[in-house]
């Protein structure tokens, strides 16, 4: 039901309320006044955006940017791309893998008004070239150069856009990694942050590692060179009591034997 | 004489109820009988070990709840070492100091005594000899007042010492039907040695001992009510798996683990001879049983939702409470049939809710739940089972998370990191007498075992 119309129904009961009142027991000394209206809804003004923005909007890919905003007059206020309800003013640090525009949604009675930051995600800096030609890198090495983490929120195993697309490249990559090493065997780790008990986040971390595993086989790469092992929360790679880190160690991480 | 104690405390908790109609009432028990227990004094090299002797058997009587300790401030300075040091007076004076110590002088005021604990400790054949007595000072003359004497040997060191305290405080509880805790043991997980192993200590904190040697990660221990098997949780051999160790021999029994991503969180029945786990062999953590060596597995819940830490009514072995997080709620506490029928909801859906324990009457369980606070900021609870009504113990002081109850029903040990890191701390039911036991490293997931 809209707000609207609830409200509506809230007056039309108030006043059939006081309407049989009075009819029944005119000698009686009056009902106290009736609640003063509620202002029509359709007065109420859209939620005012003062500002939605990400600082810095252009990042190399691992690196975090603070997404900062602040709404007045919403019932709610949502950012996409996975952060999902969030307070009327505060900030986040996201880690997008690629460019991705964030849309920040607030709403209430009178409509809702949408505002957008983009963070242009950047490829890190090339090394520059070692002097010597390099030892062919080992399997490891490569999984742990080339297959990004994915992550999570709290609480939940399912994959988020972001997750999906860092997944989506990790198959492209792991597809090609296999075909050169093929002896090669990917550990897919699920992590969790430190809020929750160890035992709830050992079957969490399970979960988190087999909905990466399920991905990935779906496109294409072979199961049986990929296995899960959860952690839990027993092998954070942050240990700050911060929702950055917190965000970190909510992730499947991929290691290569 | 057991009698007329236990008339006493009959009278005496029917006194209290009144007072506390709640449920952690009714666990604590009100009997508060006033004892006495002045610093006795050693023989020869015995001397040197009164400290430890004094003070062990004083904390396991404050410990027991179920005296009021007179502080020591209050004693009378003629302090009988044996029941002939007493001597009747024709008329009682309390300030002729000349007389002989008398039962008047501890059941009077300042001091209001029901009970007297004292004797002496000398050497003899060079091993510690302690004489104890329990005095009913009440009572008029010293025949009626001896509730019993005792006598006990140790080795001439602190082993020895807190050996014949233990002892005397055991038989002084036994007069009023308690167990003391003095021999049971705390299991525990320490990263003092660089990794997670698990570790025992007596109840008081007192001798710390490394149990398992991995270098990985053992953690969640839970002692079969036997004493003789010890269950955890271990990286050791790869994912997360359930190992099992004696405790006569501290070596590795097999348990058959079913193939699983995780298994973990093994716990006992009663009996010994089943353990409820939760395992990922569906591809969610579920509940499951099995016998004791891991033959004869039967799934117990069927949901696509994680679901943790069963553990076994251990006064009927029918019922099992378990954390799940189904429907997609925030993980809660449950509780369900041994067949796995009658699931049933115990907390109220709020915050996150976890490390459910049974008390060893199986009315109550503790557990740990966020609710008021942020994810994360766990307090401890103590839940009767029958009618949901909750009562929260601690507030707002860190951490606090893994409660399981001592053999008593009235001691609860936990994990809290009010005091920095994560450490082992025991209180009572009602949320009073906390007592930090470690200091060394991290310390977590305590498990009382008799």
């Amino acid at each position: 039901m809209s707000t609207k119309k609830a409200s509506a129904l809230a007056v039309a009961l108030c006043l059939s309320f006081f309407a049989a009142g009075c009819k029944k027991k005119v000698n009686v000394p009056p009902p106290p006044a009736a609640p003063k209206a509620q202002p029509a809804p359709p007065q109420v003004s859209k939620p005012i955006v003062k500002f939605f923005s990400a600082e810095p909007t252009t990042i190399e890919r691992g690196q975090a940017s603070s997404l900062k905003w602040e709404v007045t007059g919403a019932d709610s206020v949502s950012i996409n791309q996975g952060l999902g309800t969030v307070s009327a003013s505060g900030n986040r640090s996201v880690f997008p893998s690629d460019t991705t525009t964030y849309t920040l949604t607030a709403t209430n009675g009178g409509g809702s008004v949408t505002e957008s930051v983009t963070v242009n995600v950047t490829a890190p800096a090339p090394k520059p070239a070692p002097e010597a030609p390099a030892p062919k890198a080992t399997f490891g090495e490569i999984i742990a150069r080339d297959i990004q983490d994915a992550f999570f929120d709290f609480d939940k195993s399912d994959l988020r856009e972001d997750a999906r697309n860092t997944l989506t490249q990790n198959a492209d990559k792991l597809k090609t990694i296999f075909r050169d090493y093929p002896n090669g065997t990917v550990t897919i780790e699920g992590h969790a942050d430190e809020r929750g008990s160890a035992e709830y986040n050992l079957g969490l971390g399970d979960r988190r590692a087999i909905a990466a595993k399920d991905f990935l086989v779906q496109l294409g790469v072979p199961a049986d060179r990929l296995r899960t092992l959860s952690y839990g929360k027993e092998r954070p790679q942050c240990t700050e009591n911060n929702e950055s880190c917190w965000q970190k160690n909510r992730r499947a991480h991929f290691t290569g034997q | 004489m057991k009698k007329t104690i236990a008339f006493l405390l009959v009278l005496a908790a029917a006194a209290l109820s009144q007072q506390r109609p709640d449920f952690i009432g009714a666990i604590m028990g009100s009997q508060k009988a006033a004892i006495a227990v002045p610093d006795m004094r050693g023989a020869g090299r015995a001397e040197g070990l009164m400290g430890v002797v004094n003070g062990t058997l004083f904390r396991d009587l404050e410990d027991a709840a179920v005296f009021k300790m007179v502080p020591k401030s209050m004693y009378p300075l003629r302090t009988p070492q044996q029941p002939s040091d007493f001597r009747k007076p024709l008329q009682y004076d309390p300030n002729n100091r000349n007389a002989a110590p008398w039962l008047q002088d501890w059941s009077d005021p300042p001091v209001n005594a029901d009970y007297l604990a004292f004797g002496y400790a000398a050497e003899q054949d060079g091993q510690m000899v302690l004489f104890g007595w329990l005095f009913n000072v009440r009572q008029p003359d010293v025949a009626t007042a001896q509730a019993f004497g005792k006598i006990y040997f140790g080795s001439m060191d602190e082993t020895g010492a807190r050996k014949v305290a233990h002892e005397f405080a055991a038989d002084i509880l036994k007069q009023f039907g308690v167990e003391s805790l003095a021999g049971s043991k705390v299991f525990f997980v320490s990263n003092r040695s660089g990794s997670k192993e698990i570790w025992s200590m007596d109840y008081d904190g007192s001798t710390q001992k490394q149990i398992t040697n991995y270098k990985s990660i053992s953690t969640m221990p839970s002692v079969s009510p036997d004493g003789t098997r010890i269950a955890f949780t271990s990286w050791a051999f790869g994912q997360p798996q359930i190992v099992v160790h004696s405790l006569e021999t501290l070596r590795k029994i097999p348990f058959l683990n079913p193939r699983a991503g995780a298994n973990q969180n093994a716990s006992y029945s009663p009996d010994s001879k089943q353990i409820a786990f939760s395992s990922s062999a569906s591809g969610f953590s579920q509940i499951y049983m099995a016998n004791a060596d891991g033959s004869g597995v039967r799934r117990l819940t069927n949901t696509r939702s994680v679901e943790v830490e069963p553990k076994i009514n251990p006064k009927t072995g029918t019922d099992i409470v378990f954390v799940s997080g189904r429907g997609g709620a925030s993980p809660q506490v449950y509780r369900m049939n041994s067949d796995g029928a009658d699931v049933q909801r115990l907390t109220t859906g709020e915050g996150q809710a976890t490390n459910p324990s049974w008390n060893p009457q199986g009315t109550h369980i503790a557990f740990a739940w966020t609710r008021g606070y942020d994810p994360g900021n766990f307090n401890i609870f103590v839940m009767d089972v029958n009618t949901r009504e909750y009562v929260q113990l601690t507030s707002g002081a860190g951490r606090n998370e893994n409660p399981t109850w001592a053999p008593d029903g009235k001691h609860i040990v936990f994990s809290s990191d009010r005091s920095g890191r994560s450490q082992i701390w025991t209180m009572l039911a009602d949320g009073s007498q906390l007592r930090q036991l470690t200091s060394a490293g991290i310390n977590e997931k305590p498990a009382w075992s008799k």
